[in-house]
């Protein structure tokens, strides 16, 4: 009697994870499938749920663009190599640049470190709107609009206070007597920092790099507003784009669009370990 | 200890103050960046903000006062613009929360598969917004919908409907889309608090004879009310600036039913060149993300109070 009991209480939580699963994957499932298919297949009423002749066509015209017959997925192309050499510029500088700063404000008691510290996080709050017209006139005077550098440095202003918050928080988990134990050994600050503590922190490393550079992958409003060729788009911008102003070729830009979440969504499954301590090291421990 | 013998406080001193040194060291290039790519732009709006300032790189800009807030306050697009970002908010974060909620005690509650759910909420967190953006304006397509398509085969509807271009479903389909992107966060954050929670607790309440639903509303929410003000106020901020997700669904459409504050900003400072109402209007953003900052530092350091 007692296991069909507990079928009993088991079950209803069960079937309760089904509308839970189809939620989350419905919408990704349908524009998968309907990346798969061609533009007939697309409109057709009833609606094909699976396309019955499957292409791969919209995938290849994006990983080679030079044999594509428009011209939406060679800009493609570009656009994503400008999202990765971005997104990684701004990861290793932020890791780099937040690191030193991060161990510093949690280790090393100077004169304003507190300040600082509050100092960071607040520039987290601050929406990007705020910042974006100076930016934009001193990027306009330079003349570095359409430029990677000028997206590096302002996402900057995001990625560097997350970087330093995440940095602290995995910095600050790691024993003092470590550290203590290589003073006594003579070992200077930055000796520790680099033989000892990064090392240790391996994973927060690891895990930051990951966050920051989903954050800068997934940025719009910057690039939407400092790139205005076609060379110097980043992915996001690029969809933007398509999707508002071509109204052809919608399975391409759905094959895209599938291509462009595809790193994100790779990254956190590997590091799906990391992901929940992430969120609430960078959320909740400060 | 520290005035044993001479030598030893001096040298004590050397090497505390060549710590701060190489603290200062360390600290300096995250303050050059941030002093340039936050602290000034912020100041620089600030100062903007008291300006008639037309864009272009020669045009002249003259003070204004407090023109550009005054002009603001008698504009009744900008209260308009105010309230619908609100519902937008108060809207889309209930809905996160409450249904984030829920799927974290789903989960909690171990159901055979609870592992692939947990791995499936992933999938939406790490979808770029402007994909999941592109992902929904493409569902409510009038011509090839998803949504009309599944409303049809469940015979809900005889025609295909444009749904976008409805004024009063346009926000609502905008907050949907929203919510399965953000939700997963919350789910995420508000599990990872429940699974840290002794289960002795709900051991011994239900031993006392507390129901499942007195469980939860007097033993498991009070404890966990640091990670949900956590959420809560991290997505609050998130939700009032919105812009990503309207400017691919609708673009502030149709007739500005889904036109949010930081949109207007973006097109005042933007398209319609009015740099210095873009500039007050991103201030008063700013005071508002601020505020909400404070609010979360306080939480932040003082977990304690929380409780």
């Amino acid at each position: 009697m007692m296991p069909f009991r507990k079928f009993l209480r088991k079950l209803p939580p069960f079937l309760l994870t089904f509308p839970v699963l189809f939620f989350i994957f419905f919408p990704v499932l349908w524009l998968f499938s309907a990346s798969l298919s061609n533009q007939v297949e697309l409109y057709a009423i009833p609606t094909h749920w699976v396309p019955q002749h499957p292409t791969l066509q919209n995938y290849l015209d994006i990983i080679f663009p030079n044999l594509a017959t428009s011209s939406v997925p060679r800009t493609f192309a570009v656009a994503l190599l400008n999202s990765i050499k971005i997104a990684s510029a701004v990861t290793v500088i932020s890791i780099v640049i937040g690191g030193l700063a991060a161990y510093a404000l949690v280790r090393i008691p100077f004169k304003f470190n507190r300040t600082i510290q509050l100092g960071f996080i607040a520039t987290r709050m601050i929406p990007e709107v705020s910042l974006i017209l100076p930016l934009f006139i001193i990027a306009s005077r330079l003349q570095l609009i359409n430029k990677p550098v000028v997206l590096i440095m302002a996402y900057m202003s995001f990625a560097l206070p997350y970087a330093i918050w995440m940095l602290a928080a995995f910095f600050q988990s790691v024993p003092l007597e470590l550290e203590d134990a290589a003073r006594m050994d003579g070992c200077s600050r930055l000796g520790i920092l680099f033989r000892v503590v990064m090392p240790i922190s391996v994973p927060g490393l690891v895990s930051t790099a990951m966050f920051t550079f989903l954050l800068a992958w997934d940025e719009f409003f910057y690039a939407l507003i400092f790139t205005s060729t076609l060379a110097s788009k980043t992915a996001p911008v690029a969809m933007a784009e398509f999707v508002g102003r071509y109204a052809v070729n919608i399975n391409g830009m759905m094959a895209g669009g599938i291509i462009v979440a595809l790193p994100p969504v790779i990254l956190a499954f590997i590091f799906q370990r990391y992901i929940v301590s992430g969120l609430t090291a960078g959320a909740v421990k400060g | 200890m520290a005035a044993i013998s001479p030598p030893r406080p001096r040298r004590k001193l050397s090497l505390r103050q060549q710590d701060v040194r190489t603290g200062w060291l360390l600290v300096i290039p995250a303050l050059l960046v941030i002093l340039g790519v936050t602290l000034w732009p912020i100041i620089y709006t600030f100062i903007l903000s008291f300006y008639h300032a037309p864009t272009g790189l020669n045009q002249v800009r003259t003070f204004v006062g407090l023109g550009n807030y005054l002009e603001m306050i008698k504009d009744r697009t900008f209260w308009e613009t105010i309230g619908r970002t609100m519902y937008f908010t108060i809207v889309s974060v209930s809905l996160e929360m409450v249904l984030g909620m829920a799927i974290a005690q789903l989960i909690h509650s171990h159901p055979w598969g609870w592992r692939f759910l947990r791995f499936s909420l992933i999938i939406p967190w790490a979808v770029p917004t402007i994909v999941n953006g592109a992902m929904w304006r493409w569902i409510y397509s009038a011509d090839f919908g998803a949504l009309n398509g599944l409303l049809m085969q469940l015979g809900l509807i005889k025609h295909y409907v444009p749904w976008l271009t409805l004024p009063n479903l346009a926000m609502p389909l905008v907050i949907l889309a929203d919510v399965w992107h953000t939700m997963p966060f919350v789910a995420l954050i508000l599990q990872a608090a429940l699974a840290t929670l002794p289960i002795e607790l709900d051991e011994a309440a239900a031993v006392d004879g507390a129901n499942a639903f007195q469980r939860f509303w007097q033993i498991r929410l009070p404890l966990l009310r640091p990670a949900i003000l956590v959420a809560l106020i991290a997505r609050t901020v998130d939700a009032f600036r919105v812009f990503d997700i309207v400017y691919i669904i609708t673009s502030s459409g149709p007739a500005n039913r889904t036109l949010t504050i930081t949109y207007l900003t973006y097109l005042n400072t933007f398209p319609w060149g009015n740099q210095g109402i873009g500039a007050s209007l991103s201030f008063l953003i700013s005071i508002f993300t601020i505020s909400m900052a404070l609010i979360f530092i306080r939480f932040l350091y003082h977990p304690e109070e929380t409780q």
